[in-house]
């Protein structure tokens, strides 16, 4: 049995020290690595993400080793948290500047955000509608305003695997869940409470006691 | 639906929080990180925090509050994105892209220029292809001069030639993200925003612009999102000396029904 430690993988793009930040703060047991034996010997995995599809895949591609995580998370049903491109990178593939294929985890695709004479990118605090009930929610009460910084969103081919929306301009997808993998659109890292709780409750859900 | 934002800024003076009035007289407030702390505490939607040192010493003598003493701006800044569980906006003295690449890495999520952005416009549209638009916020300080406002540069100590609602559309032109309007003739007057600077700005961009400049009280808040179509309102005297000042703010705003996040208090 695997004790509780989370996994935040580093590969070289996104807020890495505020996600490593919050985690500790909530008082788990956190290492930053994209090394296969940490990934085995972790109990949840986490990848941030800020920038590009493209360059956030090529990335993912040369620093982290795939084989391992996909056996981890598809074959082992380890717990996963991709948050903004990190959540966008699950898709089949990604539209950002160049059409570039994704890890294929959550079938759709991930498109610039149609948000008529708003501007973009999609800047600062919104908040969530639950479209699917989910453990994750628990205890989210009135807070429910997180922040985003992003142009692109994922568009899910199965509605069962979208969680929870957020309007701006239109409806896009902000918490996508498969089984065990899950996406946040937004920062939890940088949504104070809310983050912290949702955060919170992902890594209670798959606690091993 | 996206939520108006209520950001207090600090202002850094060789390592000090300080306060500032008319741009020249500055009193010192306390150590930067414990400051940083209780606005995260207080549920502050962002901060911005600007250095506004001369030279390069810093210095957070007092160790009695728990922080170590660390010699560099970039160091306070880890200190300070380590306790802050919201977005950042770092400031003062950046002239370079490498200046602009250690704060991000530092732990800011966006970067704040002033006088650079007035001599070297083409260094905004370099910056936000190189960091994204999302991460530049722009700075003007304005003041009245005879029947229009004019841009000054250099911490309030030039003139220039351009009104501040032209070099807002200079600048949103050039990729930044947002626009942060302060006056300097409301600087630290507690008397409410310069209401026509700020709404002459605003109406002339379609990035986000942060009211800055003025507030003595909560109602000052309210005035700019009636009057103006600001996306967010700042201040920084006006935290400093009530405590849960932000969250009180916040409670003001929501409850008198303003589009603003529910008010809330932390345990950090």
């Amino acid at each position: 049995m695997v004790k509780t430690k989370i996994c935040i993988l580093d590969y070289g793009s996104g807020n890495i020290r505020s996600v490593y930040n919050v985690i500790r703060h909530l008082q788990f047991d956190v290492v930053v690595s994209n090394n296969a034996k940490e990934i085995k010997n972790s109990s949840h995995v986490i990848l941030p993400g800020v920038g590009a599809f493209p360059s956030a895949m090529k990335k993912i591609e040369n620093n982290i080793p795939l084989d391992c995580l996909e056996n981890e998370i598809l074959d082992k049903g380890k717990p996963f948290l991709g948050i903004c491109v990190g959540m966008q990178v699950l898709a089949d593939f990604g539209n950002e500047h160049e059409s570039c294929k994704g890890l294929g985890w959550i079938g759709g695709s991930v498109n610039k955000l149609s948000v008529g004479s708003f501007p973009l990118p999609h800047i600062g605090w919104n908040d969530i509608s639950i479209i699917k009930q989910s453990q994750i929610f628990n205890g989210l009460k009135d807070y429910r305003d997180f922040y985003y910084v992003h142009s692109y969103a994922f568009n899910v081919k199965d509605k069962n695997h979208v969680l929870a929306h957020t309007e701006y301009g239109s409806n896009f997808t902000s918490i996508v869940c498969k089984d065990n993998i899950y996406g946040f659109q937004f920062h939890p890292e940088k949504s104070q409470r809310a983050g912290q709780l949702l955060l919170k409750n992902f890594i209670k859900l798959y606690e091993k006691e | 639906m996206k939520k108006n934002r209520l950001i207090p800024i600090v202002l850094l003076k060789d390592g000090w929080v300080v306060q500032s009035k008319d741009f020249s007289q500055y009193q010192n407030l306390g150590n930067p990180v414990t400051t940083v702390k209780r606005l995260s505490e207080w549920a502050s939607d962002e901060i911005i925090y600007i250095d506004i040192s001369r030279g390069d010493k810093y210095d957070t003598r007092r160790n009695d509050q728990g922080y170590k003493n660390r010699g560099s701006f970039l160091n306070i800044i880890k200190d300070v994105s380590d306790i802050a569980f919201m977005p950042i906006t770092v400031g003062g003295k950046i002239r370079t892209m490498k200046d602009i690449e250690d704060r991000l890495s530092s732990g800011a999520d966006k970067i704040c220029l002033n006088s650079i952005a007035i001599n070297d416009t083409k260094f905004i549209n370099q910056a936000s292809k190189e960091f994204g638009s999302q991460c530049i916020v722009i700075s003007i300080d304005a003041k009245k001069n005879l029947d229009n406002h004019l841009v000054y540069s250099n911490g309030g100590r030039e003139i220039t030639n351009m009104t501040p609602d032209e070099f807002a559309r200079i600048v949103e032109d050039n990729g930044a993200g947002e626009i942060l309007i302060n006056s300097i003739d409301r600087d630290g007057s507690g008397s409410g925003y310069d209401i026509p600077l700020i709404e002459k700005v605003a109406d002339s961009v379609s990035i986000p612009v942060i009211a800055c400049g003025g507030v003595g009280g909560w109602d000052h808040f309210s005035e700019a999102f009636e009057k103006t179509s600001v996306d967010a309102v700042a201040a920084a005297n006006v935290f400093h000396y009530t405590d849960q000042s932000v969250y009180l703010a916040k409670k003001h705003l929501y409850e008198s029904g303003f589009n603003v996040r529910k008010p809330d208090l932390i345990k950090i």
